[in-house]
């Protein structure tokens, strides 16, 4: 039951112009655009630890790439489905509501990694990034996995305070734009950065499996710490979701 | 109930169900046989989708007693699914899939679904099979939500207003898909406020306002429809005066009516004084109470009744 659903989502997903494009294309398009532009200068995330940009650019944007897949098409899609009536049709046949959520979630997982393979390739390919290897592709595996099932985990989350599909868009941009900058994705943080900012960003989850991404691609030093803040947050959008998750449209 | 030998597939016995202090469904009884098409009529906020979504095991009741096909939906929801299905008042289905694959997907869900090419020629969607849902009229839609339904070759079908909003051949396709399930021998329930809907497809119906069931019967016999008083009309020509021995009604410029108790009899009296006097009896024609005119009785009552209560 659960490979057939996987199957159907994922026709639906890639028939989709909207969802092909903006969860997919988009971080791709971004990764050329930000190398391209900001590529061959090099920054320094820590004190006597040097990076080219690009080498940046592709961590950052393999982060951004499973942040879109998990937590914006998660929470845009279900927000439709909800509203056009399709969840509560679900709801009245027999397939168990762990199967169809599970689903959803391995799917989602899947675009993520996808999209981080093509990152990385591209990365290699025509920037020398490096790859993760041994010890430290097990921890960028553990972190890309917990990674994206906590977005997934929230992106139901948000599902709960959506009112309806035309406002998902709205309220999943509003909700993550604004910390995806302040998180260091799409411009560096150094150590110029004022303290507030910093402290938003290390609440949040997004700065800390961004570092868990450059960890992989950059080199910087991976720290368990960013993989227990990305579970509690994962955890906490599991538990509001199981709490207020409704199959029905909210009139 | 007059055929005590069919058997019943619902049950239903002193439902209450309030939302607040909104008192839904304020004690409903009723029977729905195996193999009938039954009709619930009522008008907007009368009960109608509260009570089926308390059957469908979508919402759960305050007070009674329900069984659908020998199954309490609020104890085991899991059976009842697998043998029920559902059409919802809104068509909301994935709109990039195509037609087969749409039916395919939810028979997945089902443990003894229908092959899905029958399914498709049930309701008449076989050329579309390989179309996308967002390429289909509103009829077609309807189709294919009634192919979903019928995924997991259930026993019971809910339709909620199935034909609400559509235009009458999209109405017309609709209706010649649920007729057709009779054939089947399914049971089928169906929510509407159009009598012509009821009148058409209904083996026999119950209306439904303010909460209570205030009639029950079928679509002939409503309310005792069929014993209601005639009514007979007829125009006469210019300059010829009424036979004065009928209690007649003048209702415009030379037209009269009459209730009649004993139709024949009055026709007959009315017919040989015409044909004695040499007077054509225009337009002469014999109207009982039509299905609408039963059923807005009926509901103005409820209507009322709401009003004295607040």
């Amino acid at each position: 039951m659960l490979e057939n659903q996987l199957k159907y989502v994922n026709k639906a997903f890639w028939r989709n112009p909207a969802s092909a494009f903006f969860t997919f294309a988009f971080p791709l398009m971004f990764l050329v655009i930000f190398t391209s532009l900001l590529g061959h200068h090099s920054i320094s995330l820590s004190p006597g630890h040097s990076i080219d940009t690009s080498t940046y650019y592709v961590a950052s944007m393999a982060a951004y790439a499973v942040i879109s897949a998990c937590y914006n098409n998660i929470a845009i899609g279900l927000s439709i489905q909800r509203d056009s009536g399709v969840l509560k049709r679900t709801r009245g046949t027999p397939i168990p509501s762990g199967i169809y959520i599970l689903g959803r979630l391995l799917h989602a997982l899947f675009v993520a990694v996808i999209l981080v393979a093509i990152t990385a390739a591209y990365g290699k390919l025509f920037y020398h990034s490096s790859l993760p290897t041994g010890v430290s592709l097990l921890e960028f595996l553990i972190m890309l996995v917990v990674g994206s099932l906590a977005f997934c985990a929230l992106g139901f989350a948000i599902t709960c305070a959506i009112p309806n599909a035309d406002a998902a868009p709205a309220v999943v941009n509003a909700s993550i734009l604004p910390l995806l900058f302040l998180s260091g994705v799409f411009i560096p943080i150094t150590s110029t950065a004022p303290s507030w900012l910093l402290w938003i960003a290390r609440v949040f989850p997004v700065r800390h499996f961004a570092l868990g991404m450059d960890a992989g691609f950059a080199g910087a030093t991976f720290n368990w710490m960013d993989v227990v803040i990305v579970v509690a947050w994962g955890i906490g959008g599991f538990l509001v979701s199981a709490k207020f998750f409704t199959w029905e449209p909210k009139r | 109930m007059d055929s005590a030998d069919s058997s019943v597939a619902i049950t239903v016995r002193g439902l209450k169900k309030s939302y607040g202090k909104f008192a839904a469904l304020r004690g409903v009884d009723l029977e729905i046989r195996e193999g009938e098409i039954f009709a619930l009529l009522g008008p907007n906020g009368a009960g109608k989708t509260t009570f089926v979504e308390i059957l469908e095991g979508f919402r759960h009741r305050d007070e009674g007693d329900v069984s659908v096909l020998g199954i309490d939906p609020d104890h085991q929801p899991m059976a009842l699914k697998t043998r029920i299905g559902i059409v919802l008042q809104s068509t909301g289905m994935d709109r990039y899939l195509q037609v087969a694959e749409t039916v395919a997907m939810y028979s997945s869900y089902y443990p003894h679904p229908r092959p899905v090419d029958e399914i498709l020629s049930l309701v008449g969607l076989e050329a579309k099979r390989d179309e996308r849902v967002l390429r289909l009229s509103g009829g077609q839609q309807r189709r294919l939500d009634v192919a979903i339904a019928l995924a997991g070759n259930p026993d019971l079908l809910f339709l909620d207003e199935p034909t609400t909003g559509f235009d009458p051949s999209a109405r017309r396709e609709v209706w010649e898909v649920i007729k057709n399930l009779r054939g089947l021998g399914k049971t089928v329930v169906l929510t509407t406020h159009f009598m012509d809907e009821a009148q058409y497809l209904a083996d026999r119906l119950a209306v439904i306002a303010n909460g209570q069931i205030v009639a029950e019967g079928n679509p002939e016999t409503l309310a005792g429809r069929d014993r209601m008083l005639a009514t007979v009309r007829f125009s006469l020509p210019e300059g010829v005066g009424p036979p004065a021995q009928f209690d007649l009604v003048a209702t415009a410029n030379h037209a009269y009516e009459v209730k009649s108790t004993k139709v024949t009899q009055d026709l007959f009296d009315l017919t040989s004084w015409a044909l004695g006097a040499g007077v054509d009896l225009e337009d002469l024609r014999v109207d009982r109470p039509t299905l609408e005119d039963v059923y807005l009785e009926l509901t103005a009552g409820a209507a009322d009744a709401m009003k004295d209560q607040s």
